[in-house]
Parts: structure tokens; C-alpha cells; sequence
């Protein structure tokens, strides 16, 4: 079930938004609607549902309008139009109290700039959504003591939050977001505006966060490495358009449009795609019972050196290579336990590319991808893993340059044998 | 043609008259802006005479009641206390030794009495200032509205000489010293009013925002965050309209206050420069002192000049 839907959410920045309201959803164009009336569209018919559980990641440039989504959640913007649901209840039509105790409750943030307050320590600024809430002194501060030690401050509790590095003060925004035990955590470029190391370092530390707690975050990035760790599901926003939504893989293999494909294309596609995306799943295979002889038939036909062999329970057992197999025939076996190769190279699905490369390059046999049982589900040759290395566009590239390249050199070999200098 | 010649004088005279208006501002338009002040005054001090006379003798009677406290303790005991919170405000042992040494050089002047007696009516006035000024400032903060109100008045308030509301207070009040304290707090609280609503509104807005993000309530926001951090800039204020307190010092004994203001037109009056010296050297130091402590808790409070560890940023 959805926890938070979106539909048809519209900001516009102006003095009479409302009046600028139907000329937006008419699509007259943005640079025009500044021109004539004088207003900003912040948001351009956004619809979108985040479900239970998942991190879900909206990304897009300074100017995008990702920040100002994600204070239409709660509120901090007015939207002009549109509609929220957190729990089936209107977030929209909320009384000015009635928002209040869902902030309280069910939503905590953490900004870009840490946003802490400077005259409270640490362990008070952690208590801060509890004092607001009216908890007991003694309550609060214990229960901020707690989420103290699980960001791993223990020790800074008296600190003033100016006193700290930019990570440890983000520690503290997220204790602070934790801390009121909220159902939404709304991360606004939580970890933008930290060292590169620091960013890696915070982004474990949310993702082993919620692998416990099972939060439902919206997380606020510009980062498409941050987007594609941390997101289970990305949205693109552009220029307040909703672009693409997809999960990491969907969107760096198919990028919806040109503006998608230009962010991914210098992303490291390594650290991105996992086993289970790339591996070829129609690959044949044979049962170890099967006689050598209806093997090679099989895989002369197919035009295979190589085959994959699996118990009668697709377990996978290791690979046959032709010659072999060949061999076996000319001796009788009357199965292929004999010529099988067990000792092949495997993986669970979920690895990402990075971690497989040194395995691929170790052995001359292809990966086998498998399940935790051990159940065959698809192969990894070493040719496959390149090409996913490589983006499409740029395979399609180099065959398109092929047949220049050949023109460009049989007209520079003959330069040089007619005793011209190269180049 | 008798017409005509009628016509023609009354043309010659409406010409004598024109140029005598362009000539001369014409006194029949007068505006008797004097005069209605003096009726509204007259008709204020009539209808709610008793309401200041009220006024007048509750804040003498604490005025007496302070000054006879100070003047009570022995004059040690009040240097070393000054000298203390002077070392606690600002930190500097030197600096607080160096002020209550320069109050025993103004006891040694003989102007021991006039000084305790100028701090009584500054310090009065000081906490009137601060008691009207704070919530005036902070309405200006939270509503364009008031401020867009408050600001020409205060404008004003500080522009207008002061001797102007010296006639009204005297009305109200009389010679002396509570008229003198409202004089001086006229003249005091426009900084107060206007570094208050400054502060306000230069609070960090990402902090509200967080604040209010947490569901924090428009009065939570109000006392946990927009006053604590516009704490330095109000102190500010407080440190200002001491000094224009100060400043009045010597204008409100014009109107019969008493202390080091006194002594000095007293020396204008008799042509005795030391005089007049010795008690302007002393209301020199008074300055000094209340300066640097508002001046010391100002810094106290600003979170931003504390030392960063690991930097803003990293």
C-alpha cells in the first residue's frame, strides 16, 4: 500500500498563483508565463506514490523543484493545487493545527545545512521534536541519549552542534529526524553539503539505519551515485516536470529521455548493475544425466564450446567444454559427471559489477549466476560484462566509426607507402 | 462703462492682493498646530491627571527606594559588585579591575552620591526601556503591518529635538525625576525597538524552518528560536539605549533630575568649567562600564563567534 501519494501537485511561485494556475495546466511554456504574468513554476502536474518502506530518491538539478516538493509534503510550501495523501488522510485540506500534529508525529526532515540549533548541545537538539511535543525532561533526554549512541555521537552529548565537523552535525540532524520515532523521514540534500568521504561514510549509516527501521524516506539529491546507492525507486524531476521514475537499474538502462541520459551517462555503471540485470538467462543447459554423445549433438547444433550443467533439480554443477565432451563420447561414459568442470567461478544475483570484475578476470571460464539454494539462473561471460560496462550508445558509436576507421587507415597506408610521414 | 471701471479696480486690487500672497506667506491660513497640542495636552493632563499623579508616585517611590539602597550599602560594596559583574559579563579580570578603580576616582571627586544617583535613574529608565521596547520590537518582527506603523514614528521619536518632550513629561509628571526617566526612556527606546525587531528578523531562516518542520507552534518558534538567537543583536539594543540614557543625563536635569546631569548645568550655570568637568569625566565612566558589561553579555550570547572545531562546512 501506498504510504504517500501524490496527484497533480502544481506550485507556482507569484503574487496570484491561482490566476497563473489554469495557463500552466494549459502547458503554455514556462519562459512565457514569466514574461507575461510575472510568476515561477515551481512544480509542473507532479503524480507519484512512495510506498511503505522504500527509500525513495527525487533527483534533479538546482532549479528542478526537489526541494520545493518535498516541503509540499509537509507543508513548510503551500502547494497551488493538487493532492496529497500520507495514510489516506488530505494533507492539503489539514487545519493549521492538524498540520502541526502530523509534523510532529509522523514526519521528520533533515537539511542540507544541518539547520541545528545553535544555542542547545547536542543531546538537546536531538530532543528538540520532543520538547515541541511536550515529553517529560527526563523521558525525552533519555530517549535522545538513545538515538545519540546509535549515530555514534556518545560522548558530545553537552557539544554545541558549531563545535562539530559537517558530519557529525548531520549526525545530529538525523538523530534529530529519529528521534520522534517519525513514519516519514524527509531528507532534503541531506548529505550534499559534505566531504565526499563523509557523503560515502553517512550513506552506509542510512542505509544500515534502515535496513533496522524500515522508515519511509523521500530523500532530496543532485547526485545520481548518491540517487542510484541510496534509492529504491528514483524519481527525475526537471524544471519541475516529473521526467522518468524508475528503479536505479530501469533508469541508467533506459533512460526516457535525452535529459535522463545525459545525467547517466557518466555514471559508474560498475557500482550500479548488479548480476542479476546483466546475466544472459537463455543460455541451454544440460542435465549431468545426459549421455556425451546427445550433449555434443546439442551443443554442435547450438554452436557451443561451452555448456552449463545442472542436476534434476536445476542445481548448478559446473560447466562441460566440447572437446571434452567430444572425448567422453569416444570413450562410452554414459553421463557427464566425468568431464564436468566444477571448479567454475559463481555469484548470487544481487553482486554489482565492481565486485565481480576481478572474479571474471581470475578465471577463463564464464560466472555462473546462482540463487542461495544454488539454483542455476543465468551466465556472465566476460564479453557480457563489458558491453554492460559500456553504454549502449557508445557500442552503437564504435560501430558506426568501424567502418570509418577502416576507411581512415587504408588511406594512411597508402600515404605511407608513397613515403609521406604519418598524420 | 461704469462697469467697466469697477471691473477694472477690482482687477487692480485682486492684483495687489495676489502679489502680496506671493510675496508673503498669507497669515490667515495658519495651521494651529501649536494651539491643539496645548488644548490635547491640557485636556490629557485634566481628564487623567490622577492616572499620572498614580503614575508619578509609584515609580518615585521605587526611584527612592533603589537610590536609598545603593546609597545605603557602603560605597565598597557596590564597587566590588559592579566590579564583578563587569569580570563575569566580559570575561576580562583587567578590565573590571580597571572600571571599579575609576569609580573610586569618581567617589574621589566627591560626586559619590550624584553618580549612585544618576545610575538609579538610568538604570530605571534602562528597564523601562527594555519592558516597552522588547514586545513593541518583537510585534514589529512578526507583522509588516506594526513595523510599517512604528517605523516613521520612530523615525521620528529620534529625529525630533529632544528638548520637545521635555515640555510634555513636565506636564504629566512635573519637575524632577520621574519626568525625567520618561524623558530619557522617550529618547532611549527607538534603538531598543528597531535592534530587537532587526534581530528578529535576521535569525537564521533555516532554523525556523527546521523548527517549524518538527511541528514547533508559532510561540515555540518565537521563545526557542527567534529570541535566543536575536539575543546579541537585542543586547545591542539594550547597550544603545543605555547610551542614549546616558546622553540624556545632563538634558533631563533640565527638567529637575538629579546626579552627575545636575552637576554639570550646574557648572554651565556658574561658568565653572572644573566642575563641570569632573562630573562629565564621571558620567564618562558610568558609560564605560554599562557599556562594556551589556557589551561582554552581548558576545556571551552570539553562538556564531564560538570556535569551530572541524569547520562550518567539512
Amino acid at each position: 500500500m501506498a504510504k504517500i501519494e501524490v496527484h497533480n501537485l502544481y506550485k507556482i511561485f507569484g503574487p496570484r498563483p491561482q490566476e497563473v494556475l489554469s495557463q500552466v495546466q494549459a502547458e503554455v511554456p514556462k519562459d512565457e508565463i514569466w514574461a507575461k504574468t510575472g510568476h515561477t513554476v515551481g512544480l509542473d502536474n507532479i503524480s507519484l506514490s512512495v510506498e511503505q518502506g522504500e527509500t525513495f530518491v527525487v533527483m534533479g538539478l538546482s532549479g528542478s523543484g526537489k526541494s520545493t516538493f518535498v516541503r509540499c509534503i509537509n507543508r513548510l510550501i503551500e502547494a497551488t493545487a493538487g493532492e496529497i495523501l500520507i495514510d489516506d488522510s488530505q494533507v492539503l485540506e489539514l487545519s493549521d493545527r492538524e498540520i502541526k500534529q502530523l509534523r510532529r508525529e509522523k514526519l521528520g526532515m533533515v537539511f542540507q545545512r544541518f539547520a541545528l540549533l545553535p544555542h542547545r548541545s547536542v543531546i538537546r537538539n536531538v530532543a528538540y521534536g520532543l520538547r515541541v511535543q511536550g515529553v517529560a525532561r527526563e523521558e525525552r533526554l533519555q530517549r535522545a541519549q538513545h538515538w545519540i549512541d546509535v549515530v555514534g555521537l556518545s560522548g558530545y552529548e553537552q557539544v554545541r552542534p558549531r563545535q562539530l565537523s559537517g558530519g557529525m552535525q548531520q549526525r545530529v540532524g538525523l538523530a534529530r529526524a529519529l528521534c520522534t520515532d517519525p513514519e516519514v523521514l524527509l531528507m532534503d540534500e541531506a548529505f550534499s553539503a559534505l566531504d565526499p568521504l563523509i557523503r560515502r561514510e553517512m550513506q552506509d549509516e542510512l542505509l544500515r539505519l534502515q535496513q533496522e527501521l524500515h522508515k519511509t524516506i523521500i530523500f532530496i539529491t543532485h547526485d545520481l551515485d548518491e540517487a542510484l546507492r541510496l534509492g529504491d525507486r528514483i524519481a527525475i524531476l526537471k524544471d519541475g516536470r516529473l521526467v522518468q521514475i524508475g528503479t536505479p537499474i530501469e533508469i541508467i538502462t533506459r533512460p526516457a529521455d535525452y535529459y535522463v541520459e545525459a545525467f547517466v551517462r557518466d555514471v559508474n555503471r560498475a557500482r550500479v548493475l548488479t548480476a542479476k540485470v546483466v546475466m544472459d538467462r537463455e543460455v541451454a543447459l544440460i542435465p549431468v544425466s545426459t549421455p556425451p554423445q546427445d550433449a555434443l549433438r546439442g551443443m554442435r547444433k547450438l554452436n557451443q564450446y561451452l555448456s552449463y550443467v545442472v542436476d534434476h533439480n536445476r542445481k548448478y554443477l559446473g560447466v562441460v567444454l566440447a572437446e571434452q565432451v567430444a572425448s567422453a563420447s569416444k570413450a562410452g561414459d554414459p553421463n557427464l559427471a566425468g568431464t564436468l568442470i566444477a571448479d567454475t567461478p559463481t555469484t548470487t544475483p544481487d553482486k554489482v559489477l565492481t565486485d565481480l570484475l576481478a572474479v571474471s578476470a581470475a578465471s577463463t571460464l564464464p560466472i555462473a549466476v546462482v540463487d542461495e539454494q544454488g539454483v542455476f539462473l543465468g551466465a556472465l561471460p566476460k564479453a557480457l560484462i563489458l558491453r554492460a560496462l559500456a553504454s549502449e550508445h557508445e557500442i552503437l558509436r564504435v560501430l558506426a566509426s568501424e567502418q570509418e576507421g577502416e576507411e581512415l587507415l587504408s588511406a594512411k597506408a597508402a600515404a605511407w607507402e608513397a613515403g609521406e610521414d604519418w598524420d | 462703462m461704469n462697469l467697466f471701471s469697477q471691473l477694472g479696480t477690482w482687477f487692480q486690487e485682486c492684483r495687489a492682493s495676489l502679489s502680496q500672497i506671493l510675496t508673503t506667506f498669507p497669515e490667515g491660513c495658519r495651521i494651529p498646530l501649536k494651539e491643539w497640542s496645548n488644548d490635547g495636552l491640557r485636556s490629557l493632563v485634566r481628564n487623567y491627571g490622577n492616572i499620572f499623579d498614580i503614575v508619578n508616585d509609584q515609580v518615585l517611590l521605587i526611584l527612592y527606594r533603589l537610590e536609598g539602597l545603593l546609597l545605603a550599602l557602603p560605597w565598597w560594596l557596590v564597587i566590588l559588585a559592579i566590579g564583578v559583574v563587569a569580570w563575569s559579563a566580559s570575561g576580562k579580570r583587567g578590565l573590571a579591575v580597571g572600571l571599579a578603580l575609576s569609580l573610586v576616582v569618581i567617589g574621589m571627586f566627591g560626586l559619590w552620591d550624584d553618580t549612585v544617583r544618576t545610575l538609579t535613574i538610568m538604570l530605571l529608565a534602562t528597564t523601562l526601556t527594555v519592558l516597552v521596547g522588547l514586545p513593541i520590537g518583537i510585534l514589529a518582527a512578526t507583522s509588516r503591518t506594526v513595523q510599517a506603523i512604528t517605523n516613521p514614528i520612530l523615525d521620528g521619536m529620534q529625529t525630533l529635538p529632544s528638548f520637545v518632550y521635555l515640555i510634555p513629561m513636565v506636564f504629566f509628571f512635573g519637575l524632577g525625576n520621574v519626568a525625567a526617566i520618561f524623558a530619557t526612556f522617550t529618547y532611549a527606546v527607538p534603538p531598543m525597538i528597531r535592534l530587537t525587531n532587526l534581530g528578529i528578523r535576521l535569525v537564521d531562516e533555516q532554523v525556523v524552518e527546521a523548527s517549524e518542520a518538527f511541528g514547533a507552534s508559532t510561540v515555540q518558534v518565537l521563545w526557542g528560536v527567534r529570541l535566543p538567537l536575536a539575543m546579541p543583536t537585542i543586547m545591542a539594543g539594550v547597550n544603545q539605549a543605555i547610551m542614549m540614557a546616558l546622553a540624556m543625563a545632563v538634558i533631563a536635569s533640565m527638567i529637575g533630575a538629579r546626579g552627575l546631569g545636575a552637576e554639570v548645568l550646574r557648572g554651565v550655570n556658574n561658568g565653572n568649567f572644573g566642575q563641570g568637568l569632573e562630573a562629565g569625566l564621571a558620567i564618562v565612566v558610568l558609560a564605560i562600564i554599562l557599556d562594556r558589561i551589556t557589551a561582554g553579555y552581548g558576545r556571551r550570547l552570539d553562538y556564531s563567534t564560538e570556535p569551530a572545531q572541524g569547520g562550518g562546512r567539512g
